[in-house]
This record gives C-alpha cells, sequence and structure tokens, in this order.
C-alpha cells in the first residue's frame, strides 16, 4: 500500500504555515511538536502509521473555514478526524498534511423531544447521545461497537453501522442535518429537522464519503423512543448451515429482529473462555436473535422465532429472563475481538458483506483458504444483514505471518465480491481496502465517483490517498471524447 | 437540427443513443412510463429518451429482501409481486398517474426512485433514498456504470445511489436497480381522534411518535378535507380526523390501540370529540388515500390547479398550513406528524401561490408537484438553493452530464 508521495516543497514551508494558523488559532491548538504528533499517527488500523506534519484542533466553525481555506490558497493536504477509531486507516495522516482534529467540537447543541431530533457537534462519542437522550426515555440507534469512543462526525464520514442495523439502517437512514465546511472554506447547511433535504442528496452523498468531500461541523440525528421490552434468544445450532438456514427462515416469516447476530465455533469458545457468558460448547453456531418493541409483541415474537428455531434443528434455545441475562448473551459477542485477542498474538478484522444466502458457501472456502495459508479463522457475522467480521489469526513477530493475514483477507474480500456482496460493509475503503476497488468497480465507474469528489475538492487536497486507488487529475476527468458523425443505431425504432 | 426521439433496447443502445446527442448538442427528455411528465420545470428538449425498454423483474429474492428491475417496470408490477410473498415497498411510494389531467398510466419503479417520493411510512421507514442499494445506467458521458450493490450493509465507494435519487434524471438514465424490500404487516389498525385543531393534532402526533406504541403513520385531514375520504368513518365523521396507524402481529396491534386511545383520551385540554379505530380493511384504503394525495383532488382541481409538497420541521407544520391557508384560498393535509404538507390550491393566484408559500415557511422546502405548464415555466419549481449550494449542484452536474444532455432544467435553469 502505497501513499501518495510527500511534497517536500510543502514540508519546507512548514513554519510559514505554522505562523499563518497561529494568526487566528491560540498556539497550543496548532500542534508541532513530534511527542504529541506521534498520538495522531494512527488509527484503529495500526498496522500503518505516520505522523502528520501539524496538527490543528480548531473549536469553531468560522476556525475550521479559515484552517481549510489556508490549505486550499496554500496547496496543503487536509486529513480530518474525529476519534481516531477508524478500522480501514480512514484518519491515516500523511508526511506533508495537516490533522484537522475535531474533538474539541464536543458539545450536544440541542435536544428536541417533539420533533426526536438531537443537534450535536461532531466530536460528540456515539454513546454520548443516547446518555443525553436517555433519561426521557429516548435513543440513537446506530451502535457500532466502538461507540463509546468513536465520534458521531467519524459515523457520518463512514456511515457507521452496528448490530440493528436491519431494523434501524445505517448512519445515513438516522441522520437529517448538517453542517459542513468545503475546502474552499464555505459554511454549508444540508437539510435540519425536516425529513428531506431538498436538490441533490447531498447529505447522502457526504454520509460515508470518508473524509474526502468536506469537513462535518454540526450533525442533527434522529433519535428513536426506547422499545418498552427487549429480549434476546440464545440458539445453538449442530451445523453453520441449520444456523443460516434459520436466519433466512425468520425473515422469510416476515420478522425482521432488531439485531440477529452468528459466531462460529472458533468464535464462540474463545468468547466463552473470555467471559464464561455460557455459550453452549458443543455446537458448530450460535445465534443471538434480539427481539424489541411493545411486550406483548415480544412475548408473540419469542414464541414464533423459539419456534422456527427448533424446526431448524437447533439443540438448544435459551430465552432471556431478565436484562441482566440478555447482557449476558451479548457479553460473549460484543467480546469477541478482545477474546479472539486472546488466543492469538494479532488479528486481523475483516468486514466484507455478502448475500445471507451464501454463508455456508464463503465459510467452506474460508476454511479452504485458512489451510491454505496456514492462518486460523474466527467468524463473528451480522447475520441479519449479511456482514461478515472474520478475524485472521497471526503473530505480527512471525516473519511473513502478517503478509499473509493480508492475502488471505484479501482473498476473503474477492470471494465476498464473487457471491455478489461487496468489499466493506461497515469499516470504510480507507488505505486497508483502497487497492482493491477495481475487485468491485471497472475503471468508468471509479472516474464518475471521482468525479463527484471533483465537484467538491477540484485540487485534491482532502485526505487523499485513501478510497480510490489511482488519482486522476479533475481536469483530465473532466475530458470527453466525442464522436461525430454516424447515427448510431440506424435500426432503432424512433418516432 | 430537428428533433429526434429515442427507445433503445439496451444499455450498449443507450450509451450509443446518448454519445450521438452528446456530439448532435441534443437535450433528451427521459421518461418511464410518463405518469410525472408534469412534474418539474417545463424543458426545452430535443426529443425524447423513452426508457421503456428497460421493463421488467429480473432478480427476487425474498428472504434476501432484495428485488432487482429495470427502471420502467410499473410500480403495480412490482407491488403485485411483492404482495405474493407478503411484501412490500416499505416507504410506500406514492401513484402519481393520478396527478395529471391526461395521464391514465401508473408510476415506474425508476420514476419512484429518480424523484424520491414516499408515503406515509416516510418518517418511520425512510424514503426512497432508503431503500435504493444499486443501480446501473448511463452518464451524461455517454458511459456505463454502476454503484452499490444488492446488500444493505455497503459503503464501498461514495453512494451514489442517495445522488441518483431525487435527481430527476439529470445526472443518469438508469437501465436497472436493485432495491431492499420488507415484509407487510399482518395486521394494520388505525386510531383515529376526531374534532382537533391543527395544532392540537401536531402535539398529538408529537406525543405518538414519541410513545413506545411504534406508530407507522401519522397524518391531520382538516374538516372538509375528511369530508372527501372514501372510508365512511372519515367522510361522515363532521369534523376534523388525526389519524395514527399501528401495524404489526395481531396481538401487538390490539395491545398498542389500546394504549394509544388511552393516550390521546388523556390530553389536557387537547382531547379529541371523539375516539375511534379502523380495522385493516379501511385503514388500507385510508393510508392509501392519504399517500396519493386524493382527499385533496377533485374534479374541481384537477385541472391545472397548483398542488404543492412542503417538507418542514413536524412541529411547524400547523402554523405553515394555516398561515398559507388563511393567505391563499385552498385545502391542505399533514403527513408524517406534520413534517409533509399537502397544499391543493384554488387558481387565481398568479404565481401559484409561491411567494406566499415560502415566505411563511421556515426552514424545510416547497415543491410544486403539479402545476400548468406555463406556471412551470415561470416560477421555480424547487425551492431555490443558497448560491453555494446551487454551485455545487451545478458542479455535480457538469460531472455526470457535462453537455447537459439529460434534462436539462428539469429541477433548475443550467442543471
Amino acid at each position: 500500500m502505497q501513499m501518495p508521495k510527500p511534497d517536500e516543497a510543502t514540508i519546507a514551508r512548514r513554519s510559514d504555515l505554522v505562523a499563518a494558523f497561529r494568526d487566528f488559532l491560540p498556539d497550543a491548538h496548532v500542534i508541532v511538536d513530534e511527542a504529541t504528533l506521534k498520538a495522531f499517527e494512527s488509527d484503529g488500523l495500526t498496522a500503518y502509521r505516520q505522523p502528520p506534519m501539524i496538527a490543528v484542533l480548531p473549536e469553531t466553525t468560522e476556525e475550521v473555514s479559515r484552517i481549510l481555506k489556508l490549505c486550499r490558497d496554500w496547496g496543503v493536504k487536509v486529513v480530518p478526524r474525529g476519534s481516531g477509531t477508524s478500522l480501514s486507516g480512514g484518519a491515516l495522516p500523511l508526511a506533508d498534511g495537516v490533522l484537522l482534529g475535531l474533538g474539541k467540537f464536543n458539545r450536544v447543541l440541542e435536544i428536541d423531544y417533539d420533533n426526536r431530533t438531537a443537534t450535536v457537534q461532531p466530536g460528540v462519542t456515539n454513546l454520548a447521545i443516547t446518555q443525553a437522550v436517555e433519561g426521557e426515555g429516548f435513543y440513537y440507534a446506530p451502535d457500532p461497537s466502538s461507540q463509546i469512543a468513536c465520534s458521531i462526525g467519524g459515523n457520518v464520514a463512514e456511515n457507521s453501522g452496528g448490530v440493528h442495523c436491519l431494523k434501524y439502517g445505517l448512519t445515513t437512514n438516522n441522520i437529517l442535518g448538517i453542517e459542513m465546511v468545503t475546502i474552499d472554506g464555505e459554511i454549508l447547511r444540508i437539510g435540519g429537522k425536516h425529513l428531506d433535504a431538498e436538490g441533490y442528496d447531498l447529505l447522502g452523498i457526504m454520509t460515508g464519503s470518508e473524509g474526502l468531500l468536506g469537513v462535518v461541523t454540526e450533525v442533527t440525528v434522529r433519535i428513536l423512543r426506547k422499545p418498552e421490552t427487549v429480549r434476546a434468544l440464545l440458539v445453538g445450532f449442530p451445523t453453520v448451515e441449520q444456523g443460516g438456514d434459520c436466519v433466512g427462515r425468520i425473515i422469510g416469516a416476515g420478522i425482521i429482529p432488531a439485531g440477529m447476530e452468528m459466531m462460529d465455533r472458533p468464535a464462540i469458545h474463545a468468547a466463552e473462555a473470555f467471559c464464561h457468558a455460557g455459550y453452549p460448547l458443543d455446537v458448530e453456531s450460535i445465534l443471538i436473535i434480539e427481539l424489541d418493541g411493545p411486550e406483548a409483541e415480544v412475548d408473540h415474537l419469542t414464541e414464533v422465532v423459539s419456534g422456527i428455531c427448533t424446526a431448524c434443528g437447533a439443540v438448544s434455545v435459551r430465552v432471556s429472563e431478565t436484562e441482566a441475562e440478555r447482557m449476558n448473551f451479548w457479553a460473549g459477542r460484543k467480546a469477541a475481538f478482545p477474546a479472539v485477542g486472546r488466543i492469538s498474538p494479532d488479528y486481523y478484522c475483516m468486514d466484507g458483506t455478502i448475500p445471507r444466502r451464501q454463508l455456508p458457501l464463503v465459510l467452506k472456502r474460508m476454511s479452504e483458504m485458512s489451510e491454505k495459508y496456514g492462518l486460523g479463522v474466527a467468524n463473528v457475522f451480522h447475520a441479519g444483514d449479511g456482514n461478515l467480521h472474520p478475524l485472521i489469526l497471526y503473530d505480527a513477530n512471525a516473519p511473513g505471518e502478517l503478509e499473509r493475514a493480508e492475502e488471505f483477507g484479501s482473498d476473503i474480500l474477492r470471494l465476498c465480491v464473487e457471491v455478489g456482496g461487496v468489499l466493506t460493509g461497515e469499516h470504510g475503503v480507507g488505505v486497508e481496502k483502497r487497492d482493491l476497488m477495481p475487485e468491485m468497480f471497472t475503471e468508468v465507474d471509479l472516474n464518475q465517483q471521482q468525479r463527484l469528489k471533483c465537484a467538491f475538492d477540484p485540487d485534491g487536497l482532502l485526505n487523499p490517498g485513501k478510497v480510490f486507488p489511482t488519482l486522476h487529475r479533475c481536469a483530465e476527468l473532466g475530458r470527453m471524447h466525442i464522436h461525430r458523425g454516424q447515427m448510431p443505431f440506424p435500426d432503432l425504432p424512433r418516432f | 437540427m430537428s428533433g429526434q426521439d429515442f427507445k433503445p433496447g439496451s444499455e450498449e443502445h443507450l450509451a450509443e443513443v446518448l454519445a450521438h446527442a452528446i456530439a448532435a448538442e441534443q437535450p433528451l427528455e427521459l421518461i418511464g412510463r410518463g405518469s410525472k411528465r408534469g412534474f418539474g420545470r417545463a424543458m426545452q428538449t430535443a426529443g425524447l429518451l423513452d426508457l421503456s425498454g428497460f421493463s421488467g423483474i429480473r432478480m427476487y429474492e425474498p428472504d434476501e429482501l432484495v428485488m432487482s428491475a429495470g427502471p420502467a417496470t410499473p410500480l403495480a408490477e412490482i407491488e403485485a409481486a411483492l404482495a405474493a410473498e407478503n411484501q412490500e415497498l416499505a416507504f410506500e411510494p406514492p401513484h402519481m398517474g393520478h396527478l395529471q389531467a391526461n395521464a391514465v398510466t401508473d408510476g415506474s419503479i425508476g420514476g419512484v426512485f429518480a424523484c424520491n417520493l414516499a408515503g406515509p411510512r416516510r418518517f418511520r421507514a425512510g424514503s426512497a433514498r432508503d431503500h435504493l442499494l444499486g443501480f446501473r445506467g448511463v452518464s451524461g458521458r455517454g458511459e456505463i456504470f454502476k454503484s452499490g450493490g444488492r446488500v444493505v450493509k455497503n459503503v464501498t465507494g461514495y453512494d451514489l445511489c442517495k445522488l441518483m435519487c431525487g435527481s430527476f434524471g439529470t445526472l443518469a438514465a438508469m437501465t436497472e436497480v436493485t432495491f431492499k424490500v420488507l415484509p407487510r404487516a399482518e395486521k394494520i389498525w388505525t386510531v383515529l381522534a376526531f374534532g382537533l385543531s391543527a395544532e392540537q393534532a401536531v402535539q398529538a402526533m408529537a406525543d405518538a411518535a414519541g410513545s413506545p406504541h411504534d406508530v407507522s403513520g401519522l397524518c391531520h385531514l382538516p374538516t372538509e378535507v375528511a369530508a372527501r375520504s372514501a372510508v365512511d368513518f372519515i367522510s361522515g365523521a363532521g369534523a376534523s380526523v388525526t389519524a395514527i396507524r399501528l401495524e404489526g402481529p395481531a396481538p401487538s396491534v390490539t395491545h398498542r390501540a389500546t394504549a394509544l386511545k388511552t393516550m390521546l383520551a388523556a390530553v389536557e385540554g387537547a382531547r379529541p370529540q371523539g375516539i375511534e379505530e379502523l380495522h385493516t380493511h379501511r385503514s388500507i384504503t385510508f393510508w392509501r388515500e392519504v399517500r396519493d394525495v386524493s382527499p385533496l383532488l377533485d374534479g374541481e382541481t384537477v385541472a391545472g390547479n397548483p398542488l404543492w409538497r412542503l417538507s418542514v420541521t413536524p412541529t411547524d407544520g400547523a402554523r405553515t398550513m394555516t398561515g398559507i391557508l388563511d393567505q391563499v384560498p385552498g385545502r391542505g393535509l399533514m403527513d408524517w406528524a406534520g413534517g409533509q404538507l399537502w397544499l391543493a390550491l384554488e387558481p387565481g393566484a398568479e404565481d401559484g401561490g409561491v411567494d406566499c408559500i415560502r415566505s411563511t415557511m421556515d426552514g424545510g422546502h416547497a415543491t410544486l408537484i403539479r402545476g400548468a405548464a406555463d406556471l412551470r415555466a415561470r416560477i421555480p419549481v424547487f425551492q431555490p438553493q443558497p448560491a453555494p449550494l446551487a454551485a455545487l449542484t451545478k458542479r455535480i452536474k457538469d460531472g455526470f452530464d457535462p453537455r447537459g444532455v439529460l434534462n436539462p432544467g428539469r429541477m433548475v435553469e443550467g442543471v
């Protein structure tokens, strides 16, 4: 993975740039010392590290606007960063770039229960939104597993998911408005508390744009009333196929559970050893099925879903009797990553999505790959929406293992695309999957996406080196080859 | 040059046609089934690009909750196929054919996405844009491209599906759409509260939406609009009707209906004159009417009277609607808990009521959904954008359709 070559001329102007920032930012908010810059050198994808040239920590939208305008005028690259929890290297700094940290944007600005919205600054954590409204019985639905740390601005940039996407959607389905700043320093407001923005859906485009189009400085999210009752079922199956089949049958019966998670044998055993959640150890797969809603509905669905599970050959079906028991069912799933971290020196977390019915095939092929590469793999799976998180087990200190793990991971993602799925379900492309983009898209597809970037950032200064394997100049992308002369298809019907 | 119409039969044909249109500088009007031709600004195009060749369901996997179809596939065909598997489009797209005086055809699924239309369930289930998972199409550069896929969880590259929704055919001609489908509820009941004022209704709807009763429809029909309903309970009420929909498994719906009725009856100072409930059959008829805005329209208004759709902050719905109707004669109804207003204005106002509407609104946007061609040529059909957003919109258009061959000016002049 190659990052764009640092521009020596920009690095040579570093002290001038620092002075220019300090014209309008407090000295302490312009970070230049090596030790502090090192704190920003990587995000959640720690395999890649690069301290930024300078880090700036603005406190107001106006400061963000001035920073971006200055960077545009000076031709300096900018990498936006929220909490730095990206698993795909979305916030990986550049040696000749400014890191724009939004951590000081940490206030909840307004909560409007009648319109069921919360307006917050982008540095507010995902969980803090729920904490701000739960006293009144509300919550913010998307719940990525890093929710205690990840920022809502980062969630917008990555279109983050979580375990409840099947029923409640991703970030893009749960935000109503943003304030953003373009690389020109222009402050734009898109949407608000009304349900759809006018004109082209810029809110939809900004969500999941991985910091390549603009910097979000305010977010209005949709909040939901907490369901009256939440209950979980812990179901064990003698085979992975039966577990997978059961997922399809539950949905086929017209039931959309709040969450439906699957773990395979290696993941079950790792999780059980780690947190003693009471998972059955004599099964090949487990499903955790969460049902929420009014009590009468949850009672009814619990019965229906239990029946389907039994009909699918489940060898154990446990229904949570108390909130503590429900949390316990989840404890193992939520601790799956650290649990795997205990049985292997390192692990590499993948994030493909597949059509659900391809699960048995994909798991079979993955175990063949596991043998080929000589590396173990444990699977946790957002079964309801087909989002697969294989954890490849390796030892970074063993020569060649990291490279083998990366190759194994790439093979898994190619397989996901081959069976009709996608490279990334919720972690983003970033630097990690950048070079795999041609597996899913043609050059024409990718060029069209880059033309959208050109509309926002014609000089390519925002987060370059992420998402796109090949960077083209906007002037080159704008060229058209026009074929004059012949009428096309003279036999086409014309009327 | 003289106008020419095209009806390509394959993606390659379409790319050739567009390459020709680019070279000949011949802007084209895109149509699927033509039910929404009167929606948007009046255009100056040299010919038609008839996409009806891209029709038919290509893939439907009910247990995977996904369907693919040619964009010109009739909405009715899609809905019938889904109904056979007890599924539906959760965003309840309105059928708009009846809004045009001379149109008898039903719309297409591509038109639904291109116009980003959604019905009463929108505040809970999202809009068309929340359901489009992937598409194929040809850009105004004459290039075949795709975006998205067939799975719900997908963050691979920019979400161009969102951009296509609500772009009114100004960026690309789609050749295939892949979208999410969902199970249909077993039981649909509607709790009705009679005699609330618009303000009281907005508060009652906000309370219901913020309750744990998981409501899926919240609308308010003033007395004279309720009187036009085809559902006897509604038309015979002789009062305004605030309707709250509950969907789900039978035991859940009956339980929630009881709880909701108790909640409504307990509102101090805004007690309804009466509370009733509609069961599944009547509920379906009623919400279909609200979805298609039919109680606002009848013989006298079809002849080109302006019909507006406003998207506002829900709690501002009553103030906005009454504020406008105090100045311009007409009828209105509130959907989405007050967040979507439909206004059918009487003829007469020179500007179709546009100034009054947009100056009364406090945020949000207003779109003229139906109006005479000369009115659509004279006033901004879509809410004008602030200059920086308008400039960005133009740059996005240039990236997809630099020569302006796809529906130029349908939304805004120059786009």
